[in-house]
């Protein structure tokens, strides 16, 4: 007899992906400024590092509340045996306060119509739970998050059908690619039961126009099937960049707030991109649809947020003045991190998605490095740069990208001296792999990026620095190797 | 328009264990505030130790502030979303469930899953080694939430292993058998059993011929055994502990057969430390496919890790931990007694118990009939009129009508005082309310009499109090 389930032995958990191999790798040899200078950069990571300095600054001032007081008194008692999947009031009100300010304050939002759960990664699977049968499928614009092969199908034997978005747009999603896309899960006898969009999008890093929101809106009203916009990345638009349009927002100025489809658009939130904790796992379903957020509720059972967590959080998020300062900040550094990787990318003759103005990360345009417009060209691409460059980035196949050639490099979970040296990195390989492979020029898709040609010392000093790179690559993985001869083993 | 999960109620919480709970929240007791509102006592929380803890909290200021030696861990604690856990956490843990069973098992921490609560735990477990559509089967009674915890969502079925009063609800080879009968007529492939030991609603330990029992059971049948044993820590009597690692290893049967990769340990610190609000649980499985798939699937639900580094640090304090341990369970046992005794002189009994935060208490004699609608009434009665939440019977599933579970850790002494003297005015009001009471009560006292060397306290109270005299 079979002893364990399908769903252990297999591996639709999609972790063998290059996504996670990536971050395999990079384990194994971590860069590090002092200890491992040449190890790999972990540019795969989309965290968000950039504004720890503020978070510390509001605990060292407010001690009581990781010390569980409350006015000078103990609530440990309360906070320890406080397991209501209803959530901490406080919490939540602070919360759906702290959404409603990212948002301009154009939206509000119910405090009791929002769900709690251990991170989007649960927000996102119980939604799953909630709103379709095994088999039944929800339809996902490419590029997507690679964890939601797993988030969304593992255990709930949902199906993911891709709506196939293009460079030629900048990958914003046309009505035609949602048609298309629907037809194609009816071709695979997949009832559909809503579209998934990440908005801010990630790995795009771009915030959805209000074209796309309304095409949507019409889409699902048509269909009369689910909305859920994961608005995870929704605090990270960079700053004097084009501003975050919620689907709310927009439903609500199209007074869609009294209709049905109102009951059918459920937002999924979390604290782990915008304050940068995702090891406090605090995520969030918010829904306008009474039987799904107590459907959720109950669900949320299996994915509780610690108290001692919630308490910490709502004071913080209860500090008006801390938030205001802190999501204008956050969105300033984010937005000068990102001119950094930019510019890199520019010395480095590489083009990016232009209208990134959001998320931790660049959607990077490397089509013009492959030898041919395959996947499995950018896979050896990806091995090199994971490899021999010492980066370790997200190659578009494994975020379902239709065109081969495009990577998703991160920038904010590093310092900035760790992003000079991965953008050197860079400009090195490419410069040497040009060379190498007979090209005198680089091209470029893009319009505005500069055509860079480097001269004949340069390409010389490169060609040694990169020769002496290889001899340490070589030393420190034998290292080992000789020291165990020598110790006789 | 949604899932048949999200409109169903199979996630069990109509039932009478939460729907007494909701009585209570609209009208909850208070000392001062409310003294006539319903006394919860249906809520399996340990609330006795809480000041051990806080002790050590005030003494150890640099955990809750997420400092190491002075230093802040905040940025480190922040980005911390590994779902291989905390190492030192998962150290301590390993460790701490090794005193818990008098270091008669190790266990390596890196077999060693953690997730946020044993219902995410038990949860995760289903989706590992079932299909929807097979089964587990469950002795009865068993606690209510696993209705939903193991079925909800996965889609596996329970069939209960029906334990009788007969011989104080133990698990024999028989009722084993013939739960997998009832199974494969049903046309369900069994997968494994679960336990909860120590027993919920029970609140005894499963003695060796038990877990002799399962293990025989397991190696015929070549099913999986997850063993429950968030209760290790609250076992304030003999019979000590014994894990099914223990019993395993002592029957000498783990290199003959693959049983070790089969066996399951569901742990957490909600009811031994009293920190349900944490969320800390966790599966210890000898199955490495089990523990990789687990740890993956923990992702939905991980535990916060500015809380593994606050319980790391305060697990990592051995003197604290030995200290508190012995406390607690000592704690623990003046209180079931003060319980017991309370009951006793109401006239009621309740089945022998070592462990846990709950007494199983036996009030068949009170039922106007010997059915389930009797003990529901009954327990409408002791909700509204005596104002009690107590879980009926029924609602663990128990196979005969009139058992009720009691918590007795989840409030003052006061309050435990309060709850009795109320039990006893409605057990004087209830026994000279017919004939018919007393007349079942007397069919009853002979059947106790029956099996007087099983119940020693039911015994002494029903001497005391003859039919004559009530």
């Amino acid at each position: 007899m079979k002893l364990l389930s399908r769903k252990a032995m297999c591996n639709t958990h999609g972790q063998d992906s290059s996504y996670f191999l990536g971050w395999q790798e990079y384990e194994n040899n971590p860069f590090d400024e002092v200890q491992n200078r040449n190890g790999i950069i972990q540019m795969g990571l989309a965290e968000n590092q950039l504004s720890f300095d503020l978070l510390e600054s509001w605990l060292a001032n407010n001690p009581d509340v990781a010390g569980f007081k409350r006015d000078g008194n103990s609530i440990f008692r309360e906070l320890a045996l406080f397991q209501d999947y209803h959530g901490l009031p406080s919490f939540k009100k602070a919360l759906v306060e702290f959404m409603a300010e990212i948002r301009g304050n154009r939206v509000t939002f119910d405090p009791s119509r929002i769900v709690l759960t251990a991170g989007a990664t649960s927000a996102n699977e119980t939604l799953m739970f909630c709103l379709a049968e095994a088999g039944e499928a929800f339809l996902l614009p490419t590029p997507y998050y690679p964890g939601f092969d797993r988030d969304l199908k593992w255990r709930t034997g949902a199906e993911i059908v891709p709506i196939h978005c293009t460079s030629s747009n900048g990958f914003q999603i046309t009505a035609s690619a949602l048609e298309e896309a629907y037809q194609e899960a009816e071709k695979r006898n997949l009832r559909v039961k809503g579209v998934l969009v990440t908005n801010p999008s990630n790995p795009l890093g771009t915030t959805m126009t209000r074209n796309e929101l309304n095409l949507l809106i019409k889409f699902i009203t048509a269909k009369n099937i689910h909305l859920i916009s994961d608005e995870i990345y929704s605090g990270t638009v960079f700053k004097h960049s084009p501003r975050f349009v919620s689907v709310m927002e927009v439903l609500k100025d199209r007074d869609y707030d009294k209709t049905e489809v109102w009951n059918r658009v459920h937002i999924v939130y979390s604290l782990s991109k915008d304050l940068g904790l995702p090891g406090f796992r605090v995520g969030a379903i918010y829904s306008n649809d009474d039987m799904v957020v107590a459907a959720a509720t109950k669900m949320s059972s299996f994915g509780l947020v610690s108290s001692q967590t919630q308490y910490l959080l709502s004071a913080l998020l209860s500090d008006k003045k801390f938030t205001k300062n802190y999501i204008s900040e956050n969105q300033k550094r984010l937005g000068k991190r990102q001119r950094m990787l930019v510019m890199g990318l520019q010395k480095a003759g590489i083009s990016w998605l232009e209208s990134n103005n959001a998320g931790l990360f660049c959607w990077v345009d490397m089509r013009h490095l492959l030898h041919s417009n395959t996947f499995e060209e950018e896979m050896e691409l990806w091995k090199k740069i994971v490899y021999d460059v010492g980066l370790n980035i997200s190659p578009g196949s494994s975020c379902h990208c239709s065109e081969p050639g495009w990577f998703r490099v991160c920038f904010a979970n590093m310092s900035e001296a760790t992003l000079n040296l991965a953008m050197q990195r860079l400009t090195d390989f490419v410069a040497e792999y040009s060379t190498a492979n007979g090209h005198k020029r680089l091209h470029h898709s893009s319009k505005n990026s500069k055509k860079t040609s480097l001269t004949l010392p340069d390409k010389w000093l490169i060609r040694r620095l990169n020769w002496i790179r290889k001899i340490q690559k070589w030393l420190s993985r034998h290292l080992n190797w000789i020291e165990k001869i020598q110790n006789g083993c | 328009m949604l899932s048949r999960k999200a409109s169903c109620d199979s996630h069990g919480q109509d039932s009478s264990y939460f729907l007494g709970w909701q009585e209570y929240e609209k009208n909850p007791y208070h000392e001062v505030q409310n003294p006539n509102g319903i006394i919860q006592m249906g809520l399996a929380e340990n609330q006795l130790s809480f000041d051990l803890l806080e002790s050590w909290l005030a003494s150890n200021t640099d955990a809750l502030g997420l400092k190491r030696n002075g230093r802040s861990v905040f940025r480190e604690l922040a980005l911390f979303q590994d779902y291989h856990g905390f190492p030192a956490f998962k150290n301590e843990l390993v460790e701490f469930m090794a005193k818990l069973r008098g270091y008669k098992v190790a266990f390596d921490p890196n077999k060693l899953v953690l997730m946020a609560g044993s219902t995410s735990a038990n949860e995760i477990l289903m989706f590992c080694l079932a299909e929807p559509g097979e089964a587990f089967l469950l002795p009865t009674p068993y606690y209510p939430g696993f209705d939903r915890d193991l079925k909800w969502r996965t889609g596996v079925e329970i069939v209960p292993i029906h334990c009788s009063s007969s011989n104080d609800f133990r698990i024999t080879a028989c009722a084993l058998e013939e739960a997998y009968q009832r199974a494969q007529k049903l046309n369900l492939k069994v997968k494994g059993v679960l336990v909860t030991n120590p027993s919920n609603p029970l609140g005894s330990t499963l003695n060796r011929d038990e877990l002799n029992h399962l293990i025989d059971f397991a190696i015929k049948k070549e099913v999986h055994i997850i063993s429950d044993e968030i209760y290790s820590g609250t076992v304030f009597d003999s019979p000590s502990f014994i894990s099914i690692t223990e019993a395993v290893m002592e029957k000498h049967v783990d290199h003959e057969t693959d049983l070790l990769g089969r066996i399951h340990i569901v742990y957490s610190l909600s009811k031994d430390l009293g920190l349900p609000g944490f969320r800390v649980g966790m599966i210890y499985s000898n199955n490495e496919t089990v523990v990789a798939a687990a740890t993956k699937m923990s992702s939905f639900g991980l535990v916060s890790s500015q809380t593994q580094f606050l319980l790391s640090n305060m697990l990592s304090d051995k003197k604290f931990t030995s200290k508190y341990i012995k406390e607690n369970q000592r704690r623990l046992k003046k209180r079931k007694d003060m319980l017991v005794s309370g009951l006793r002189s109401a006239g009621i009994g309740c089945a022998k118990s070592n462990a846990g935060l709950f007494c199983w208490v036996d009030m068949r004699y009170l039922l106007r009939s010997d059915t389930f609608e009797a003990e529901k009434e009954l327990w409408k009665r002791i909700l509204f009129e005596v104002g009690l939440n107590i879980s009926p019977g029924s609602s663990c599933h128990c196979s005969e009508p009139g058992w009720f579970r009691v918590c007795f850790a989840n409030m003052s002494q006061e309050t435990l005082k309060v709850a009795i003297r109320r039990i006893e005015v409605f057990a004087e009001s209830s026994s000279s309310a017919s004939g018919r009471e007393n007349l079942s009560h007397q069919r009853s006292v002979r059947n106790s009499r029956r099996s007087l060397s099983k119940w020693v306290f039911p015994i002494s109270s029903y001497n005391d109090h003859e039919p004559a005299d009530r």
